[in-house]
């Protein structure tokens, strides 16, 4: 198992530098960058120099003067001691804005995914012990529509039905406007107030992929030989679905939410735009659409880690969640 | 035999029922026909074919049926107010002057001065003036070398009632010395002119000039503003109307709107012109059934280009990406060894990249260097189709993996068939069914990245429509709030076309699924 998990750690690293790599290269070559916008207004102010002088000072200010690989291994030097540069965007150090940010999210997400566990697994479990019957129908195309939601129009359907006509929410924002003159408990729940909608969308967006995956599997258990078999010894069709067939069950799907826990970190970059939630999906979106290097290269990374994180999560929690599962 | 005979054991053995073990008792259908069988009995699925049906009807027949055209504009005519005149009432003295340096502003000054302490005389710039009030509040200025005035002040205003040019001064001057003393007639230059109570001047027939204590001045200088116009105005604001409405004499209308501006103490008219704007935000009607966007383009014909570009983009992202990674999931498969090793490593990293920022970043760059709108949506498909391609190379891989085992490969080997044709020819058909339903399933989601890029105004640009970039409007608040019209269709057809797409993939993965049992 050691061994295992050493060799997966291994090849991971190894993933990683090359895509860390990958997305370097593009993000040099970019055409266009933050720099350049600023180089291009400080040339703009009176006596001035050139935007060619000002685009190597800068350039060299923040070591994009070197040629790809140099700088490639100056940036894994510095990230590997944890130092990211400062964000061009937000002019902090990258990974100070990051833990502004990310704390947000984390919460956000983590809400959204419990809520997303309590609703989904047990109408995936209904479906399933209902096949071909009307609820399980229902079921069905309900967690493909709410798959097929586009999350932008979902999200303007919200607003448009809960903050414009019925008011009961703002637009979008993290706090409201007297924010600041309200209580330290007040302030928790006026953020948890403007918390509900994007709690919501998440919720709704997320719920039909995990409901359909629970009916699968559920399903696939329930037409196993030792499913017969249990039914056959005469067991009650409750013990037989929650002892015998759940608990089966669950093997892939702890498999399934153990992968996607460090997704949570990664934030909703879409959800977050949307109702401007100062999350780190928002951030970072706005840092790219300005070509921010230093704050999209952290945060890009930072996405592969938590991928390569989910899949070795999946792989230890399988063998360690299914016995039969034994690793050479 | 005679043939009535023979026809009638042909009946009879046509309603012979055949033995129990006739092969003639058992329809045989193709495993294919099964397939459509089953995929048939499952409504769902059923629907979201008529459904997908519908959607490709309307984007590309309704595209061809509509009378509009994609970028089509339209006008309309809008009322707007445009500034037209000023009206003042004159509460301070206005002089005027019988030649241009005959009275000049210093004298002006001094006359005040004179006036206020009750001299008949005062001086300026070396002259000696004498002013004589000939009428209620009506101030005649004298110089010592002439008879003849050099200027009057007074409150009331006379101006030719024919052309813009000015009234002389001496008949302005014997204009309101006949009208403020109350007279009904005077002489000026051998003629007769009569001065009726409201201060019109006529002479004959004819009216010549006017006199009023307000100022109507046109903010045009093209515009002549005719007696009976300025009559009219001016009583409609002292009954205090803040509407007016005039015919002139070509029996054009218009309509005006005065307010009062308390700074300056005036009037300003603003004249209410159409003019031939966008017909931006129209709501529906029977021309344009859903309205017209902010461009004032026709919302159903943009609708339907927009399922057109969705539908567009949709096959040929997942044409690309089907292709790579059945050609990569295929060779990976079926070699085995390092080849798999690297072409599974490679996976891993294209697994590995963020593919939602990266396609942000690069349309963000592609904004910058303004990349014309049809090279993007090329860009855009070869892109998503990029970084699509490795979950369908895991699936083919996984799928040869099993399939090389069994006997019928090793059959192909041993007749020697060459090895592309023994993977593309053997191997692949066999991976079609599940490379279908994943097909499937990835147009509705490649509809929803493409859609989500240009709502976020990264992926279609203006002037192509695209479902996700015509929601785009939304953003702003008053769309959003009032314009249902524009977001609510787009945002239907785009999650119908995708849980269509869903549905059929599904209903597919159940018919080609022959261990599924009903």
């Amino acid at each position: 198992m050691k061994k295992y998990i050493a060799k997966r750690l291994l090849t991971s690293v190894f993933i990683l530098i090359l895509v860390a790599f990958l997305i370097y290269v593009l993000m040099r070559c970019l055409p266009t960058s933050y720099l350049e916008q600023v180089a291009r207004q400080k040339s703009m102010q009176p006596g001035s120099k050139s935007f060619e002088e000002w685009m190597a000072q800068l350039s060299a200010t923040y070591g994009m003067d070197k040629g790809i690989i140099p700088g490639f291994i100056a940036w894994c030097g510095k990230a590997i001691r944890g130092d990211f540069g400062d964000s061009w965007k937000w002019t902090v150090p990258v990974i100070e804005k990051f833990n502004d940010s990310v704390w947000i999210s984390f919460v956000m997400g983590g809400i959204a995914f419990i809520l997303e566990l309590l609703i989904a697994i047990p109408l995936g479990i209904i479906a399933a012990t209902k096949q071909y019957t009307k609820v399980d129908y229902t079921i069905t195309v309900v967690a493909l529509a709410c798959f097929s939601l586009p999350t932008f129009f979902f999200a303007s359907l919200l607003k448009l039905v809960f903050s414009v006509k019925l008011g009961w929410f703002d637009l979008g924002g993290l706090v409201g406007r007297n924010y600041e003159q309200l209580s330290s408990a007040a302030q928790l729940a006026d953020k948890a107030h403007h918390l509900v909608l994007p709690i919501v969308t998440l919720v709704v967006i997320n719920i039909g992929y995990l409901m359909r995956y629970t009916r699968t599997n559920m399903l696939e258990v329930l037409n196993a030989d030792y499913i017969r078999t249990a039914r056959a010894k005469g067991l009650s069709e409750k013990k037989v679905i929650y002892h015998h067939a759940f608990r089966n069950t669950l093997i892939p799907l702890v498999t399934m939410l153990g992968s996607s826990l460090p997704g949570l970190f990664s934030g909703a970059l879409i959800t977050e735009t949307l109702y401007s939630i100062p999350g780190i999906g928002y951030v970072s979106y706005q840092s790219m659409i300005s070509g921010d290097i230093p704050f999209s290269m952290f945060y890009l990374v930072f996405l592969a880690i938590l991928t390569l994180l989910g899949n070795l999560i999946a792989d230890i929690l399988y063998a360690v969640v299914d016995p039969r599962v034994r690793i050479a | 035999m005679n043939n009535d005979e023979k026809l009638n054991n042909e009946n009879k053995a046509g309603a012979e029922e055949y033995s129990l073990n006739d092969d003639r008792r058992v329809k045989t259908l193709s495993p294919g026909a099964l397939v459509v069988r089953r995929f048939l009995r499952n409504r769902v699925a059923v629907t979201g074919l008529v459904i997908l049906i519908a959607m490709a009807l309307f984007s590309f027949v309704g595209g061809l049926i509509t009378p509009y055209k994609e970028d089509q504009l339209f006008y309309r005519y809008d009322h707007q107010n445009k500034q037209y005149a000023a009206v003042k009432e004159n509460t301070e003295l206005r002089y005027v002057t019988a030649s241009k340096d005959s009275f000049p502003s210093v004298a002006q000054a001094k006359f005040v001065l004179a006036r206020k302490t009750g001299k008949e005389s005062f001086d300026a710039k070396g002259k000696t003036f004498t002013y004589k009030e000939e009428a209620e509040e009506f101030y005649v200025i004298y110089s010592e070398e002439s008879e003849e005035p050099v200027g009057f002040a007074t409150y009331d205003i006379v101006s030719s009632s024919v052309s813009d040019a000015e009234v002389p001064f001496l008949l302005q001057y014997e204009i309101l010395k006949a009208l403020l003393n109350g007279q009904d007639e005077f002489e000026y230059e051998g003629e007769t002119y009569s001065v009726s109570e409201d201060g019109g001047v006529t002479k004959g027939e004819e009216e010549v000039a006017y006199a009023s204590s307000y100022i109507v001045q046109a903010i045009m200088s093209d515009v002549f503003l005719t007696r009976s116009f300025k009559e009219e105005l001016v009583s409609s604001i002292k009954d205090g109307k803040t509407d007016f409405a005039f015919t002139d004499e070509d029996g054009t209308e218009a309509e005006y709107t005065v307010s009062f501006d308390a700074a300056t103490n005036s009037y300003s008219v603003l004249q209410t012109v159409e003019t031939k704007v966008f017909d931006k935000y129209h709501t529906p009607t029977r021309e344009h059934w859903l309205g017209t966007d902010r461009n004032g383009m026709d919302m159903l014909t943009r609708l339907m280009y927009g399922g057109r570009v969705s539908l567009y983009i949709g096959f040929i992202v997942v044409i690309i990406e089907t292709v790579l990674g059945v050609i990569m999931g295929g060779i990976s498969g079926y070699f085995g060894g390092w080849v798999d090793n690297l072409i599974m490593r490679l996976v891993d990293i294209f697994y590995c990249i963020p593919s939602m920022p990266i396609i942000i970043i690069l349309g963000a760059a592609m904004d910058a260097l303004r990349v014309d709108p049809q090279i993007r949506m090329l860009y855009l498909m070869l892109i998503l189709g990029f970084l699509g391609w490795p979950s369908i190379a895991r699936l083919v891989r996984g799928q040869i993996l099993s399939l090389r085992e069994q006997e019928f490969m090793t059959a192909t080997e041993s007749s020697g068939i060459r090895v592309s044709r023994r993977i593309f020819r053997h191997l692949i058909p066999n991976v079609i069914p599940q490379l279908i339903v994943t097909m499937t399933m990835s147009l509705g989601s490649t509809i929803l990245t493409e859609a989500t890029l240009s709502f976020l105004g990264l992926g279609v640009k203006f002037p192509f429509a695209s479902w996700g970039n015509i929601i785009n409007d939304v953003n702003d608040t008053y769309v959003l709030t009032n314009f249902w019209f524009i977001w609510i269709p787009a945002g239907v057809c785009l999650l119908a076309t995708v849980l269509a797409f869903n549905l059929v993939g599904d209903g597919l993965r159940d018919a080609f699924d022959p261990k599924m049992k009903r």
